[in-house]
């Protein structure tokens, strides 16, 4: 039975977790709490490892969390509860779009959607900027302005931008060219 | 060629190869999908992403849903997520069953501070090729600039701001007809 729990919690999370797979991550910390599952460290390193992997973040966390509970069959139930109500909903949205996709009234309202899009977008941008070349902590600790800023992995992203604007290679060439400077650079230390 | 197959392959591809999640999975999806497929245009990705961040569950299986459907049908929605999902649940068991102290790795740690040096990039590369087609007039610079104010110093949820921002839409453009009388 505790498949079709876990089945349950997840369709839970999937149906009220709005603004992507991080927005899943308060959610996770109350099923830790209440069943018990899995403990608040537990669920911490399954974020770091989520967001190391590929893929959407919130499907990793929930193939983690069900491969903790349950095994395998926990893995795929998790997930599979985890995206059921986001493509009942998206489904039935798109549905209605494909109807009214010509009337007036939708097509102004994508036009204020749009930029609204791309402002959350940026503004997401800006906050992997703040964690990825920011050094917020040891900038607070000694008060040297140089310490806020990383300088190596800041060169990294824009010669990386640089060769994205003027070459069209595929994104995946960025990023094994970016994985092996860090190995050869250890700028994860 | 748009088989239900070919249509699994290219979300299995996009689930394999994208790193960040989310909003990060853009670019991967602009390339893809736009850019190399021709299966939606820019405008219509901006779209599915709009509506994907204010409705429940993860934005890249929203997205994928809306994509799959548009090409096949509701088996289409279908098909691309589970695709999209499959890498994931792939990669993470394995992780899981066999490499415990996976994110510890000193190797791994320094390989993912360069991807995410990447993901910078590519994140920003990928909003200045979509903002050609969702923001062209001054009224939505405007709401781009004040829902990004917005979004960034103000604790209001998102779901709140995209459909402000759908109403400013529709009030915009009732202004416009009127004034156009």
């Amino acid at each position: 039975m505790i498949l079709l729990r876990l089945f349950l919690e997840y369709f839970k999370v999937g149906l009220f977790a709005v603004g992507g797979g991080n927005a899943t991550i308060p959610f996770l910390y109350e099923l830790a709490e209440t069943t018990g599952w899995f403990s608040a460290v537990d669920l911490t390193n399954m974020i770091a490892v989520s967001e190391a992997t590929p893929g959407p973040i919130g499907v990793n966390m929930a193939s983690y969390v069900g491969y903790t509970v349950a095994s395998v069959g926990g893995l795929v139930v998790a997930s599979v509860g985890l995206v059921t109500p986001s493509v009942i909903i998206i489904l039935i949205v798109a549905s209605f779009l494909k109807k009214y996709r010509e009337n007036r009234l939708v097509e102004a309202a994508f036009s204020g959607l749009r930029p609204a899009s791309m402002a959350l977008i940026s503004a997401a941008f800006l906050r992997i900027v703040r964690v990825t070349l920011l050094r917020e902590e040891l900038f607070a600790a000694s008060g040297v302005l140089t310490d806020l800023f990383s300088f190596p992995l800041i060169l990294l992203a824009a010669v990386l931008f640089f060769l994205m604007r003027k070459f069209k290679w595929h994104p995946l060439v960025f990023i094994a060219a970016s994985a092996a400077v860090g190995i050869l650079l250890r700028l994860g230390e | 060629m748009k088989t239900l197959f070919s249509l699994f392959i290219t979300f299995f591809k996009i689930g394999c190869l994208s790193f960040g999640g989310g909003l990060a999975m853009l670019p991967m999806f602009q390339r893809e999908l736009s850019e190399k497929r021709g299966w939606v245009t820019d405008e219509e990705l901006s779209d599915y992403y709009a509506v994907s961040q204010c409705t429940p569950g993860v934005i890249a299986v929203n997205t994928a849903t809306f994509v799959g459907s548009k090409l096949k049908g509701v088996a289409g929605g279908v098909v691309a997520t589970i695709g999209v999902i499959f890498p994931s649940m792939i990669i993470i068991g394995l992780i899981a069953a066999l490499l415990a102290g996976y994110a510890d790795i000193p190797a791994v740690k320094n390989a993912f501070a360069g991807v995410r040096a990447c993901v910078v990039a590519l994140v920003l590369n990928a909003i200045l090729k979509l903002a050609k087609s969702a923001i062209k007039n001054k009224a939505a610079l405007v709401i781009y600039l004040l829902c990004l104010a917005l979004a960034l110093l103000t604790p209001l949820p998102v779901a709140v701001l995209v459909l402000a921002a759908g109403a400013a839409g529709v009030v915009l453009d009732l202004l416009m007809r009127r004034s156009a009388k």
